[in-house]
């Protein structure tokens, strides 16, 4: 079968797992009934336990489903461990569902999937050895990729029925009210752990910072939790989140920051109390320089900046010139340090975040985001997933989600080294280009033609030319050369969902 | 034309390409190293190829190795190769440059 872009999907498959073909960037507005936890009533004297080994001899059976956060990012040391005690005893056919996975975890992950420990994942994404691994079938069953507002949806809704929680926290009480706020391994907000705390019908907390009940402030509530488990170490302060925001003084880069910028500023979203979302990245951090200078110079404030927080964001809320931030993430150490010390740094779960099966998420109010592409193509899709050979080197994130956004900017060069990023196809499409206003490269922008009424108010901006998106899709072939295709086998290796839970692509196995 | 010997140009840093030249007997014979091989393996070594050619060279053993090169850089670092490879440097063959 085919969806309503074009993907021709693997009917067993899809019949196999109940999908639907995707169809619409619409959610519509359908009743949904949630799942929720099961519950094992407790006073909590019986909560602190020492062993972690032990909390899962007596928790997990084989076939269950567990997860996983990645704030810690690559300094996080909780999934190797768990891994490694449930690898040393034998589990069979667990479920992986993780909020993602991070290069830190791929050995351990690598090596469940061969002894038969891990029989399936879903996971916003995965990069490096895993990503490789993936792609050549190391995994029978496909992985299922889910945005992070999908995921919620899903473990809201019991697609993703979670047996056992293992979520690392820098601090917790003895009965597990905890945050990712204070202590050595602060990592900041903790939104998509509240989405595992919330329905998983275990959750075990592993900390290395046992504090004084009762811990507050509680992101984490007692409510949710089963066991504190005290370690020595939950992670590596130093890799949890990049310590400087690297400003980026590539000229292309910057070339097409600025360019963003005179996107956002002659369109009709700039306005006193305009919401955005940049993301990180080098050209995303640089459009934040620009847009501040902007806001400054025509006396405009935002309501809101949302998403994965970096310092210049928080800089930009402690000059007043962005009035809240809402935190699902953050990736460097003054966004996540600044969050206990700034009331307006709301932490936000991956629900309120993101989830289209909710009663509005935060991406409903959003007017602009600024985001990345590995690959665009001449309908405006976008992959964040495959890399130039085809193989998995990527995660959906937030992608999905933000692009929902009013405007929606694509940041990307024409050409990264030999590899063309607008293309007359992408390889896996993640990002429909029905919800993509924009692609801004060095070279000039192009704008979807549904929005008529951008290519009228972009029209004549000056230093900022417009082309129809083959336009410079030819001039970046022209630069590059026409790639031979890549080659697949018939095996399907990932299932892409959207974030309404349809399946908008699949991965196959590269064939080498 | 006959390699006189085994020349190189080229470095290893991004976008550029590291051609070495050095006699063959069997033809022109290809060692390429690049990321970009699934995509543009076959144009890479239609470039060289065609520089070869351009020399006279009809047996040569080429090792590549590529960082994401554009066309014209090959090109540009294979002639110089070959002029090396020839001895030819201090006269340039114009007209296949």
């Amino acid at each position: 079968m085919k969806n309503s872009v074009n993907r021709e999907l693997p009917d067993a498959i899809m019949k196999d797992l109940d999908y639907k073909p995707f169809e619409s960037v619409d959610f519509g507005q359908p009743e949904i009934q949630r799942h929720a936890p099961k519950v094992r009533a407790t006073t909590g004297t019986d909560k602190v336990v020492d062993s972690l080994e032990k909390v899962v001899t007596e928790n997990l059976e084989d076939g269950m489903t567990i997860s996983f956060h990645h704030h810690f990012r690559e300094g996080d040391y909780v999934f190797n461990m768990v891994m490694c005690i449930i690898i040393d005893h034998g589990y069979k056919n667990l479920t992986l569902a993780p909020s993602s996975l991070t290069n830190t975890m791929n050995d351990i992950v690598i090596e469940a999937i061969e002894k038969g420990v891990v029989t399936n994942i879903t996971s916003s994404g995965m990069r490096g050895t895993l990503g490789d691994a993936v792609s050549h079938g190391a995994l029978e069953n496909p992985v299922i990729f889910r945005s992070h507002g999908g995921r919620a949806r899903a473990i809201e809704s019991g697609e993703i029925n979670i047996d056992i929680a293992f979520l690392g926290v820098p601090n917790a009480d003895e009965m597990g009210n905890a945050n990712g706020m204070n202590g050595e391994t602060a990592f900041g907000s903790l939104g998509y752990a509240l989405m595992d705390a919330r329905y998983a019908d275990k959750v075990v907390l592993i900390t290395d910072n046992l504090v004084e009940y009762p811990n507050t402030p509680a992101s984490i509530e007692q409510t949710q939790v089963d066991y504190v488990v005290k370690v020595d170490k939950v992670g590596d302060p130093d890799k949890i989140g990049s310590g400087a925001t690297r400003f980026t003084k590539d000229p292309k880069e910057l070339k097409i920051a600025k360019t963003v910028n005179d996107v956002i500023v002659n369109s009709p979203y700039f306005k006193d109390g305009f919401s955005f979302q940049t993301g990180s990245g080098g050209a995303a951090l640089a459009v934040t320089r620009f847009l501040r200078q902007s806001m400054i110079d025509n006396g405009i404030t935002a309501s809101f900046a949302l998403g994965g927080i970096t310092k210049p964001t928080i800089d930009l809320l402690e000059e007043g010139l962005v009035k809240r931030v809402m935190d699902v993430q953050d990736f460097d150490k003054g966004a996540a340090h600044s969050m206990k010390l700034n009331p307006a740094q709301q932490e936000i779960s991956a629900t309120w975040y993101a989830d289209p099966a909710n009663k509005g998420a935060m991406v409903d109010k959003l007017d602009v985001v600024i985001l990345s592409a590995l690959e665009i193509d001449t309908d405006f899709n976008v992959n964040v997933m495959t890399g130039s050979d085809g193989v998995i080197r990527g995660a959906v994130g937030g992608h999905q989600d933000a692009a929902t956004a009013k405007l929606t900017i694509i940041s990307a060069p024409l050409v990264r080294g030999r590899i063309a990023t607008i293309v007359p196809a992408v390889t896996t499409n993640v990002t429909p280009g029905a919800s993509v206003d924009v692609l801004v490269t060095e070279a000039g922008i192009a704008i979807n033609p549904n929005r008529k009424d951008l290519l009228e108010t972009l029209k004549s901006v000056p230093g900022v030319p417009v082309y129809t998106i083959d336009e410079l899709q030819q001039m970046a072939e022209k630069k590059v050369g026409k790639p031979e295709p890549l080659e697949f086998t018939d095996r399907t290796v990932a299932m892409v969902e959207y974030r309404d839970g349809t399946i908008i692509d699949t991965i196959n196995e590269v064939k080498d | 034309m006959e390699i006189k010997k085994t020349a190189l140009a080229g470095t290893l840093e991004s976008s550029d390409v590291q051609v070495m030249l050095s006699q063959g007997t069997n033809g022109i014979q290809f060692d390429l190293d690049s990321d970009v091989a699934k995509q543009y393996g076959t144009a890479i070594k239609a470039t060289v190829t065609s520089v070869l050619n351009a020399y006279g060279i009809d047996n040569a053993d080429v090792k590549i190795v590529d960082k994401g090169a554009l066309d014209m850089v090959i090109k540009a670092r294979t002639i110089a190769a070959v002029q090396r490879a020839l001895d030819i440097v201090d006269e340039p063959n114009w007209e296949v440059l």
